[in-house]
């Protein structure tokens, strides 16, 4: 084998200390995996506790820490680093012909951030645990147990992995493109990156203050938020979702970008749209600051307030929408082959378009005080954020593996661990729909009995998506020991992170590529 | 077993709409389903019908280069754009229906607290856990918490809305349907949060006004008034036999000898029950979290004797021993 970014140096201190963006990304994926492992297996414990109604086999005070580190693992250490720290890590400076990123040492401090960060916040596990849910909602989170400060400090900690990430694209995209290459020459997946990462930059250190007040809450009693010392509980959830608003767009954006990649290299043909997709991607952004009160519109806030945030949600809908015709439009007339990629791109098409349909069902002011707060909006975030992100995810991952290690993974067994996931991922989630219509709450340890048969369904699909993961777990080892070798080109796509060897060489390219045309110009 | 008192929640994927306003929601929410179904059809459909005609043929295979077609977008974009705004002005009218409280509503006080519901009606009638309305006449709940954030949620009604600690939120309604409809807590509040239940009682005005005068403890003796206590505000942490729930299961409480988490031990008697329901953070019996909201002036003397006399009553059952 030829000298590559794998083999060039070796040992363990090779990899902890590399400044090599491919090696942060590798770095990045055993991370991500890991805690998607830990939180995989708190979800399928809270659906085994839901299988019937009343105390199945855990307590609802356990229960409410399996839904809080569930929730708080999924969303800070695996959907939010997921795409963009690994996938962008990795691919971002070889789509744009780069040798690495701007900061290379800032890049490897944002993998430590976030290895501090979980390890601090997973610290709770050790002390009193938390049980606040992801969303540390006052006055609960200032009186509950201590296990809440932990996991807090951790996410504060975790959010400068975020930021740095985030500041790192913006300036290697404004840098560090090939000659010939201008912005609307960019891959729609750096697009996606580079409209990421300035959520990134702004949005994340509303977080990190809100979480500093609440922490110097419980330590010191400030007043800021507990009611009993004058604060407004309600100020808190102004303040997460100002951050945590935008961060969903943190989470969807970069699998939309994959997506894009997708869809084109299967379709053997130019993105449907370009600029309507960059753009759409721009303005998602912008607009994702204005809607934070959609989360909002039973908590108190004013009519008017709910009226205008109702307004705002609808327009995030249009941009959305134009991104999924364009994927359609991209596929007409196309030469489309079904690899297990483009079997994921379809399933998050699938997926994306429930998810954005029950969206618009939520931004509706009338039908949201139904289903606020049922298991409605859990299925609605998860048709998007699993549906949506973490099919694009793996998608991804089996698009980009011969390019990563140089082998490629076994076909068939690829399409079993998509079927697996996407028939599974409807069995789970559907009834969930059904069941908010029924007034089904969420966080709910325990349930009337009404309520039995389709969470016993959900439960069964979480099972079939269990085993579609250890499916793609195995794929991937049997393609890193086992697999076959890769041809530097294996789907004849047309960005520039195939123009160069599987793997790629230590700094990327062996002559540095000049751009000439458009990224997706296939004939 | 918890929810032996809810029995009417219905089985059909939308819960009986006892109210008018219910059934204008439910016009909206048909019809968002009926234009999201047919939405995701088109979109579905459209890419499953071009996966399959489009399928690659063969490797040589040459597809043109379709870069853009601008009266296409612009229709895909303001088509979505005039529907979303449809959608936004409808949700917005029902909404504001929702939120108008009729001038002339009776006003019942709501009190959420973890995790029980209390409701306090005009001439000083308590009630707890069964919220009791006429048929036919607007009501208007004057909500708070007496600690985290709670909400009140009644599925048949089609409303909701979080009750605060420190300030007031109201929720209106006009029940036009007689009979008994389950309440959640829909804001997450802690390890009692899916037992935080209670039922809209609906009845018609006569009778309604009959229970609004009643003496409920009326003919009962002191341990029965405890145990009807101990059914509305204190089964979502505690049972009447051994077992443990959120709180210690309370049989062969009295007499027995208790230790607690900051050390010390005592036999509990008349004063240690009267303090921990007063107030229950002084002495929390060891393995337990100290959770519970205090009941001081909550209850009125003749409720909290007979809550010791019933407390005093439960025996362990022998069967098992």
């Amino acid at each position: 084998m030829s000298v590559n970014y794998l083999n060039e140096k070796k040992g363990l201190t090779s990899w902890l200390f590399t400044l090599d963006h491919k090696r942060i990304g590798i770095l990045y994926m055993i991370t991500v995996f890991t805690f998607f492992l830990v939180g995989g297996v708190f979800a399928l414990l809270m659906r085994l506790e839901l299988f019937g109604a009343g105390e199945t086999f855990i307590p609802a005070s356990v229960y409410n820490q399996f839904m809080t580190f569930h929730g708080a693992i999924m969303v800070f250490m695996v959907i939010i680093p997921g795409i963009p720290a690994f996938l962008g890590n990795f691919f971002l400076p070889l789509q744009i012909g780069a040798k690495d990123v701007a900061f290379p040492r800032v890049n490897l401090l944002s993998w430590y951030c976030l290895i501090v960060g979980s390890i601090v916040a997973l610290c709770s596990l050790f002390f009193n645990g938390v049980d606040t849910g992801w969303t540390f909602y006052t006055p609960y989170s200032i009186r509950t147990d201590n296990g809440t400060l932990w996991v807090v400090l951790g996410a504060f900690i975790m959010g400068f992995s975020s930021i740095l990430t985030g500041l790192n694209f913006i300036v290697t995209v404004h840098t560090l493109r090939a000659k010939g290459m201008g912005f609307f020459q960019l891959p729609l997946f750096v697009w996606s990156l580079y409209s990421t990462a300035i959520i990134q930059v702004l949005a994340t250190p509303v977080l990190a203050i809100t979480l500093l007040l609440l922490s110097a809450e419980r330590i010191m009693g400030i007043g800021i938020f507990d009611p009993k010392l004058g604060g407004d509980p309600v100020l808190f959830q102004h303040f997460f979702w100002f951050y945590s608003h935008p961060a969903v767009y943190i989470m969807i954006l970069p699998a939309m970008g994959v997506i894009s990649e997708l869809i084109t290299t299967f379709s053997r043909k130019t993105i449907f749209g370009y600029k309507a997709i960059a753009f759409s991607s721009v303005g998602i952004a912008a607009v994702s600051f204005f809607v934070w009160g959609h989360h909002m519109f039973v908590s108190g806030q004013s009519e008017w307030v709910g009226v205008l945030f109702s307004f705002l949600t609808m327009l995030v809908g249009v941009p959305t929408a134009i991104k999924v015709f364009n994927w359609v439009a991209t596929m007409y007339q196309g030469s489309i082959k079904f690899d297990t990629p483009m079997l994921y791109a379809n399933g998050f098409l699938f997926l994306f378009v429930i998810g954005g349909v029950t969206g618009i069902m939520l931004a509706t002011l009338a039908f949201d005080v139904h289903v606020h707060d049922t298991y409605f909006v859990v299925a609605h975030f998860h048709y998007v954020m699993v549906g949506g992100t973490l099919m694009a995810i793996t998608g991804g991952l089996y698009y980009w593996l011969p390019k990563m290690f140089g082998r490629m993974y076994n076909e068939f067994w690829g399409r079993i661990s998509f079927f697996l996931i996407f028939v599974g991922f409807n069995v789970t989630f559907f009834p969930q729909f059904i069941l908010g219509f029924m007034g089904m709450p969420r966080r709910y340890h325990d349930y009337v009995p009404a309520y039995e048969p389709l969470n016993q369904l959900s439960t069964f699909g979480s099972w079939m998506i269990g085993l579609g993961f250890v499916v793609v777990f195995f794929v991937v080892l049997q393609a890193l020991f086992k697999g076959e070798k890769a041809s530097s080109n294996p789907w004849g796509a047309v960005t520039l992170e195939w123009q160069t060897d599987s793997p790629p060489p230590h700094e990327n390219f062996h002559k540095t590529p000049v751009v000439g045309k458009n990224p997706y110009e296939y004939s | 077993m918890l929810y032996l008192l809810i029995n009417s929640a219905e089985a059909a994927w939308l819960p009986v709409a006892a109210t008018d306003l219910a059934k204008e929601v439910d016009q909206l929410i048909y019809f968002l389903l009926e234009i999201s179904v047919l939405a995701s059809i088109l979109v579905i459909g459209g890419f499953v019908y071009f996966s399959i005609r489009f399928r690659r043929k063969s490797e040589a295979d040459k597809p043109p280069a379709i870069t853009h077609h601008y009266l296409l977008e612009f229709l895909w974009s303001f088509i979505p754009f005039v529907i979303f705004m449809f959608v936004f002005g409808w949700g917005w009218l029902v909404y504001d229906k929702m939120r108008d409280h009729p001038k002339n509503a009776l006003e019942i006080h709501v009190y959420g607290q973890m995790w029980n519901w209390d409701f306090v009606y005009k001439n000083g009638r308590k009630s707890s856990r069964v919220l009791t309305v006429p048929v036919d006449k607007p009501v208007k709940l004057i909500m708070s918490s007496r600690d985290v954030i709670h909400s009140f949620f009644i599925p048949s009604f089609r409303i909701k809305q979080d009750v605060l600690p420190g300030s007031y939120t109201a929720l209106s309604f006009t029940a036009r349907k007689k009979g008994k409809f389950p309440v959640f807590c829909a804001e997450f509040c802690g390890a009692g949060h899916s037992s935080m239940l209670a039922t809209v009682h609906v009845m018609g005005l006569r009778e309604w006004e009959e229970w609004l005068v009643k003496d409920p403890y009326k003919g009962m003796s002191i341990s029965q008034i405890g145990e009807s206590v101990f059914q509305k505000s204190c089964t979502a942490c505690h049972t009447a036999t051994q077992e443990k729930r959120i709180g210690p299961g309370l049989a062969g409480l009295f007499g027995a000898k208790r230790e607690f988490e900051k050390g010390g031990s005592l036999v509990v008697d008349e004063n240690y029950i009267r303090e921990s329901i007063l107030n229950p953070s002084a002495r929390v019996v060891k393995g337990y979290g100290n959770m519970m909201t205090p009941f001081a002036g909550l209850l009125q003397e003749e409720e909290m004797t007979g809550l010791i006399e019933y407390i005093k009553s439960l025996k362990i059952e022998q069967k098992d021993k």
